[in-house]
């Protein structure tokens, strides 16, 4: 056995080696310019590159990187070409914080944009506050809304979990049931889950009759599953980050063909493939989902034009490997995000970061975002009040292995009273 | 759901948790009964053999049951191959020195495991079971896979102790644990018998997470858990003693099986990590370590 070892060792060293080297590469090798001439205008990207959000992190960079070089060939922001800087914030709201100070301070970027986990939006906004930064998060939770947060920080690429919520929940009591019990992640996004649905059913006549909060790391789930009431008529459930695979095996084993109706959030799925082993159980189960990850029959004129760009396909996985399942749901809001940069910039004028005030004045006061190209997901509306964007949601079958839309919800569906107003609190 | 499938389902669960912790747990333990290098990047290795198992099965046509197999036989020779070599080039040159070697383990768990995210991406990647069996109670389902881990388990822990009690081999390491000095003035080459152990407890680690991934997941921040684990039961256990890692695994693995089911499952950390320090406190050597 040790001489084998011994044989076997030339090889093998070089094998760490490249490992070595990929590890060096993996911790330096995130920032890189996506063009350069003139002066351009630097947008630093808070990225999951690694932990437990990796693997949006990967999508949001293709799909940043798509939008950047759309808008260069469009002609950059007022003629300047767009650059963007990445930096890894390990999905980690300590390190996001430092993130943005190097974003901000090291690297010079005008804006910063792209977080999505709120955790590290949470732990980063404050300091964005403090370097007086402009900082666009496409997070979907409550907290740009609720006015916990302050008035550098925008949310216009992306509806909130409240405003889904309350959009979905009249659908699910009319189609489902209205004996639910909710199984959540144990922290804000998932408590925004918690706190927005129960409201929203009880309005609808419907009860929440159990909440199962799972702690974020979990990677075990059949333990929860006896806390579900015999009674329970939906389980609703939004689950993230890598074991969410476990978590609908489990599930499906758990009740086998004797489960309560499921509605998901596609949370619990993103970047896995529907069709996977031992998911079958989903079949005719519904999910909600910002963006259709199946290209609808009656998709907008612009989705097969952004799905080129982002190199995605028909079914939502990658068009060089179709394994590769993108994070479809959310990554538009990067693009999103990065195409109302790009409008408010030449509306206010901005010429450097001498001009962020006015150019969080001029966001503040954009309201319209007709749909296009710039907005493949569909039509927004921003409140500049509440520094957050209002849109359409969409409800998905899985039929046939396939999520297939079933409804889609009006803007005015996921209206909700101001919480807030960013616009009387000073920068 | 009643009291009687309640207690079943805790039971099936925790014996399930007390064989992965047994498995993960071994390796662990081994290497430092034998090297006394408390090694951190164990978890690491079995993020590897978890990734390498979907590698392999991505490669090997038919039924799943082949690429599990493959794997299974693949992915432990590789891990083994990688440790040897760490051993050789990092952990010799540090003379095995406690406290160079954690700090040593600690940049091999970093270097592992972000070459598992530039190599293989960050995404949890499935692995199918070898076979799908569901067990189908009156009162809930059951994987068949999840009770055939338990028997696996069992399984290879004989084999190990086979190994290490029956075996040339496993005299050779038992010696070199006892005394260094000694096994040298003997003839032992200490240099290879460490290589060979720390290979072996690496292997064993890729051995539990082929075994595991089917029921969980490979992905390249996986370690961390079964690391943690792994130091709870080897310390209840006692350093070194696979009887105590076995008898641990089966307290800590049932306990938190019943507690997280019945209370919460963090309730039942808690309770595993109370019990590290109970025992670190009044009894350090632990259940069966012995007294140095």
């Amino acid at each position: 056995m040790m001489t084998k070892d011994r044989n076997a060792m030339t090889p093998s060293r070089r094998a760490v080696l490249a490992g070595m080297g990929a590890g060096l590469l993996a911790t330096t090798g995130l920032v890189r310019p996506v063009m350069a001439q003139g002066a351009p205008i630097k947008l630093g990207f808070q990225l999951h590159a690694t932990g437990i959000g990796a693997s949006y992190g990967r999508w949001y960079q293709r799909t940043a990187d798509a939008a950047a070089k759309v808008i260069n060939d469009m002609g950059g922001i007022a003629g300047r070409p767009v650059e963007l800087v990445y930096e890894d914030d390990g999905t980690d709201p300590k390190r996001g914080a430092e993130v943005v100070d190097k974003l901000a301070t090291q690297h010079g970027c005008d804006v910063i944009l792209g977080t999505l986990f709120s955790h590290v939006v949470i732990g980063s906004a404050p300091r964005a506050g403090e370097l007086k930064i402009p900082y666009l998060v496409c997070s979907e939770g409550f907290h740009v809304a609720s006015g916990m947060l302050n008035r550098w920080t925008l949310q216009p690429g992306i509806t909130d979990v409240r405003s889904q919520i309350a959009s979905m929940a009249p659908w699910v009591a009319a189609n489902l049931g209205k004996k639910i019990t909710m199984i959540f992640p144990d922290f804000a996004f998932g408590h925004d889950h918690r706190d927005f649905f129960t409201a929203a059913m009880a309005a609808q006549g419907g009860e929440v009759i159990a909440q199962i909060a799972i702690p974020p790391t979990e990677t075990s789930f059949t333990q929860y599953f006896p806390q579900v009431p015999a009674e329970t008529e939906v389980i609703y459930h939004v689950m993230v980050g890598p074991a969410v695979l476990t978590f609908v095996k489990e599930l499906g084993e758990f009740y086998g063909d004797k489960a309560p109706k499921l509605f998901g959030f596609i949370d619990s799925l993103e970047a896995t493939d529907i069709a996977t082993p031992g998911l079958e159980f989903l079949e005719g189960s519904h999910f909600w989902e910002a963006h259709n990850r199946a290209k609808p029959a009656d998709a907008g004129e612009h989705e097969a034009a952004y799905r080129a760009a982002v190199g995605v396909d028909d079914n939502g996985a990658s068009l060089a490997d179709p394994a590769d399942v993108a994070t479809y749901s959310h990554m538009f809001s990067t693009w999103e995000t990065l195409f109302f940069i790009k409008k408010a910039m030449e509306a206010s004028g901005y010429t450097g970061p001498a001009d962020r005030q006015k150019l969080v004045e001029t966001m503040e006061g954009i309201s319209d975002l007709p749909y296009g190209i710039e907005r493949p997901q569909g039509a927004k509306m921003f409140n500049g009040k509440t520094h957050q964007a209002f849109g359409t949601q969409n409800i998905s079958q899985v039929q046939g292995g396939k999520l297939v839309r079933v409804h889609q919800t009006s803007m005015a569906d996921g209206a909700y009273d101001d919480a807030v107003d960013y616009t009387t609190m000073s920068f | 759901m009643a009291f009687g499938p309640y207690l079943l389902l805790a039971l099936m669960e925790g014996m399930v948790k007390a064989a992965v912790l047994a498995l993960t747990a071994v390796g662990l333990s081994l290497v430092f009964g034998v090297m006394r290098v408390v090694n951190v990047a164990h978890g690491a290795f079995f993020m590897l053999g978890a990734v390498l198992a979907w590698v392999v099965a991505q490669y090997v046509p038919g039924p799943p049951v082949f690429g599990w197999l493959a794997a299974l036989v693949i992915a432990p020779l590789v891990v083994a191959t990688i440790a040897a070599t760490a051993d050789q080039l990092i952990l010799k040159r540090l003379n095995y020195d406690p406290e160079a070697t954690i700090v040593a383990t600690i940049g091999l768990l970093y270097i592992l495991e972000q070459a598992a995210l530039s190599l293989f991406g960050p995404d949890a990647k499935p692995v199918a079971a070898p076979f799908t069996l569901k067990l189908q109670l009156p009162w809930f389902g059951y994987s068949g896979y999840k009770l055939f881990v338990i028997i696996a388990a069992v399984a290879i822990l004989l084999a190990v102790w086979w190994f290490m009690t029956r075996t040339r081999a496993g005299l050779v390491m038992r010696a070199t644990q006892v005394d260094r000095q000694t096994a040298r003035a003997f003839g032992i080459n200490v240099d290879r018998v460490y290589a060979g152990v720390f290979a072996l407890g690496a292997g064993l680690a890729a051995v539990a997470a082929v075994l595991l991934v089917p029921i969980s997941q490979a992905h390249y921040l996986m370690g961390g858990d079964p690391l943690l684990l792994s130091f709870i039961v080897v310390i209840i256990g006692g350093l070194g003693s696979l009887r105590g890692t076995l008898v641990a695994a089966l307290i800590i693995g049932l306990s938190d099986g019943v507690i997280s089911m019945f209370y919460s499952p963090t309730l039942a950390k808690i309770i595993a990590t109370a019990a590290v320090a109970m025992v670190l406190v009044f009894r350090p050597q632990g259940l069966f370590g012995a007294k140095s």
